[in-house]
């Protein structure tokens, strides 16, 4: 070969290596600058960490703000799981076992990308070990294997948020069903990289049952019944672990006009539960707490046990809406209800309770 | 000759005090229960030679005088290898009870503590199947879990938040054996906590339910109702040797002497102190060819005798 023909022939094996460096595993450049791939040939795509920041954990009904940062952060979450007599219903007492204190346990609020590190303690005044199991997680038990803790111990663990939807996070430890039934769930959302679009009110509620020995209303501490539970018979259906916890000065506010978005979890143990708010259609349903609008203009829609569901509304008549368990002896027997006030201007043209009512006129005399 | 006798006379007395009832035990007699959790290769069934436990747990009036005797033992000394930092926190000092009562079952214990202070008066910690086999009797039944009210009562010890003050030993009544408070006191340590979570397969462990957590927990079991048993096998499960637990104490027990034969194998395993080292294989049946919970026999009678799940025709317990 002439030496042109060889230099040429290197020339070509140069720029061949050179594109197939630059187009090896990884390295996808583009006119927006360096890769944001960090890990390549996975087959999830992890944005890399900026900073961190301590989760800012509401109580239900209430919601931590929307999320306006636009990159992944390490999120730092303390949770402690607590045993206490509270109120279950007037004058009925029971056990909770609780993440924070309150069942529901708190509404854990990032974004898709983000970093968790969670730190479980359980306090010294608990008498069995409790852990965690967020259905957010990828990974061996939900982090329920790793998080155990004995009284008086805590521990932490990491997990990359990689999937937004909201979801159930709940106590794992053996006998589920009985740390379930005492109390321990609540919500985390995912929110997705670009966030939710924008409501005027955002609420969390969380369904659930309590197995009693004592029927429901009887007065006292109450203990916890195994084969009620085990009959999937409950004597209390309840929202936001107990009667009235959203009726009377309890109830949720909005005004006229207002878009709510309601993040609605089912705790369980073992009912599904058919929501329904009663006077209001939902617009859209995020069925099954995932990040689709999979349907429109919805009565009511089923939550599964250890799931949720995402619905968003526009008020457009004050008055009183009331959130039931369509499974109708649940809302009116077992405590399944719970009210949103809504005050502002009338709309008779929507709605007209006004037309006049009277008996009926009867024919001759 | 007066060897001889000296010989038999020394023979005689250690023959008699091997024999006689150590002091503040009980014997409980051998037999066979069905433990919650089981390895793949081991029966349904499993067998527990006679044994004696401690009639309360270890107060602290008695782990007082084991570590006025062993000083290492004490809160200022103790390595933190051996006890974590809650090490007999509910003690005014190392030597000092303060508001903590003498006849308490002591707690903040960590399970080489409990191990020590077993060798130090020559006795051990029981096993777990020891340990679950003298606790399922009842007040009158060497097993009284089907009695009417068993697991309810035991839920409702569970349920109940933890009392102010810690309660004395003897608060419950004595069981069918004459030991007092196996439930509604505290935990207790046993020798082989961590091996009824282990199978035999060492390398299977990630997968086979290492901390006993969810629907994992459930696989496995043998009974989906004893609600209790998969309280205790899930404190187990979250327990590490130097741990201290508020409510975690311990009794001791010893091997009875049944015959001048070696003993037979109860389910010693190489946790537990003083016990000889046996096969825990040795004398179980041959393991069943299908997972046992889905095709075992039950060996009770069903819950109840006239009515399915489903079709309530007795009124329900309220």
């Amino acid at each position: 070969m002439t030496r042109s023909r060889l230099f040429l022939l290197a020339a070509l094996v140069a720029l061949a290596g050179a594109l197939t460096l630059s187009a090896c595993r990884g390295g996808r450049v583009s006119a927006d600058g360096p890769p944001a791939v960090l890990i390549a040939d996975a087959e999830v795509t992890l944005p890399p960490i900026r900073g961190e920041e301590r989760a800012v954990l509401t109580q239900a009904p209430n919601v931590p703000p929307p999320i306006t940062r636009d990159y992944a952060t390490r999120v730092i979450v303390e949770m402690e799981t607590v045993e206490l007599v509270k109120e279950l219903a007037p004058g009925v007492e029971y056990t909770f076992w609780t993440f924070g204190g309150d069942t529901p346990g708190p509404f854990i609020r990032v974004r898709e990308g983000d970093l968790v590190e969670f730190h479980l303690t359980n306090a010294e005044t608990s008498t069995v070990p409790h852990n965690i199991d967020l259905h957010a997680v990828t990974g061996p038990g939900g982090g329920a294997e790793i998080s155990m803790v004995v009284p008086g111990h805590a521990t932490a663990f990491e997990f990359r948020a990689l999937k937004p939807g909201l979801y159930v996070y709940h106590c794992a430890t053996a006998p589920v069903g009985l740390h379930v039934a005492n109390g321990m769930y609540g919500l985390i959302l995912v929110e997705p990289a670009e966030g939710l679009p924008p409501v005027d009110k955002e609420f969390y509620v969380m369904q659930s049952e309590f197995y009693t020995a004592g029927a429901m209303g009887e007065p006292g501490l109450q203990a916890f019944d195994l084969d009620k539970a085990v009959d999937e018979e409950p004597e209390y259906v309840v929202f936001n672990g107990r009667v009235g916890s959203l009726t009377g000065e309890n109830a949720l506010k909005a005004s006229v006009g207002e878009t709510v978005r309601l993040f609605m979890g089912n705790g369980g143990p073992n009912l599904t539960s058919s929501f329904h708010v009663i006077g209001e259609i939902f617009d859209r349903v995020y069925g099954e707490g995932g990040t689709a609008v999979n349907q429109a203009n919805v009565q009511t829609t089923g939550i599964p046990a250890g799931g949720s569901t995402m619905v968003e509304f526009t008020l457009d008549v004050p008055g009183r809406y009331t959130l039931v368990d369509h499974a109708l002896f649940r809302a009116f027997n077992k405590g399944a209800v719970g009210i949103l006030e809504v005050t502002g201007d009338e709309h008779p043209e929507i709605f007209n309770e006004r037309m006049g009512s009277g008996e009926i006129a009867r024919a001759g005399r | 000759m007066p060897r001889l006798l000296v010989l038999t006379a020394v023979f005689a007395l250690g023959t008699g005090a091997a024999l006689a009832q150590p002091d503040g035990m009980v014997l409980v007699r051998g037999g066979t229960y069905r433990p919650l959790y089981q390895s793949a290769t081991g029966s349904a069934e499993v067998a527990v030679a006679a044994f004696y436990l401690s009639e309360t747990a270890v107060t602290n009036a008695e782990y007082l005088a084991f570590v006025r005797a062993n000083p290492e033992w004490r809160r200022s000394n103790v390595r933190p290898l051996f006890a974590d930092g809650g090490y007999l926190r509910h003690w005014a000092g190392d030597l000092d009870l303060g508001r903590a009562r003498p006849d308490q079952p002591v707690v903040y214990v960590s399970w080489f503590a409990a191990r020590a202070y077993a060798a130090w008066i020559g006795r051990r910690l029981p096993t777990t199947d020891e340990w679950e086999y003298a606790a399922s009797a009842s007040e009158t039944r060497p097993d009284g879990r089907r009695e009417e009210g068993y697991t309810r009562r035991l839920l409702a010890w569970y349920g109940r938040p933890m009392p102010r003050s810690m309660p004395p030993v003897r608060s419950t009544p004595a069981n069918y054996w004459g030991v007092y408070d196996m439930h509604g006191l505290v935990w207790e340590w046993v020798g082989d906590f961590t091996s009824a979570l282990i199978t035999a397969d060492s390398r299977a462990n990630r997968d086979a339910n290492s901390r006993a957590f969810c629907a994992a927990g459930a696989v496995g079991a043998s009974d989906f109702e004893d609600y209790a048993a998969f309280l205790r096998f899930g404190f187990r499960g979250g327990l590490e040797a130097h741990y201290t637990v508020p409510n975690l104490g311990f009794r001791t027990a010893l091997d009875a002497p049944t015959s001048w034969l070696p003993c037979p194998a109860s389910s010693a395993s190489p946790f537990s102190w003083g016990s000889p080292p046996s096969s825990p294989h040795a004398t179980r049946p041959p393991p069943p060819t299908s997972p046992r919970w889905i095709s075992a026999p039950r060996s009770r009678p069903p819950r109840s005798t006239t009515t399915t799940r489903r079709g309530r025709r007795t009124p329900r317990r309220r």
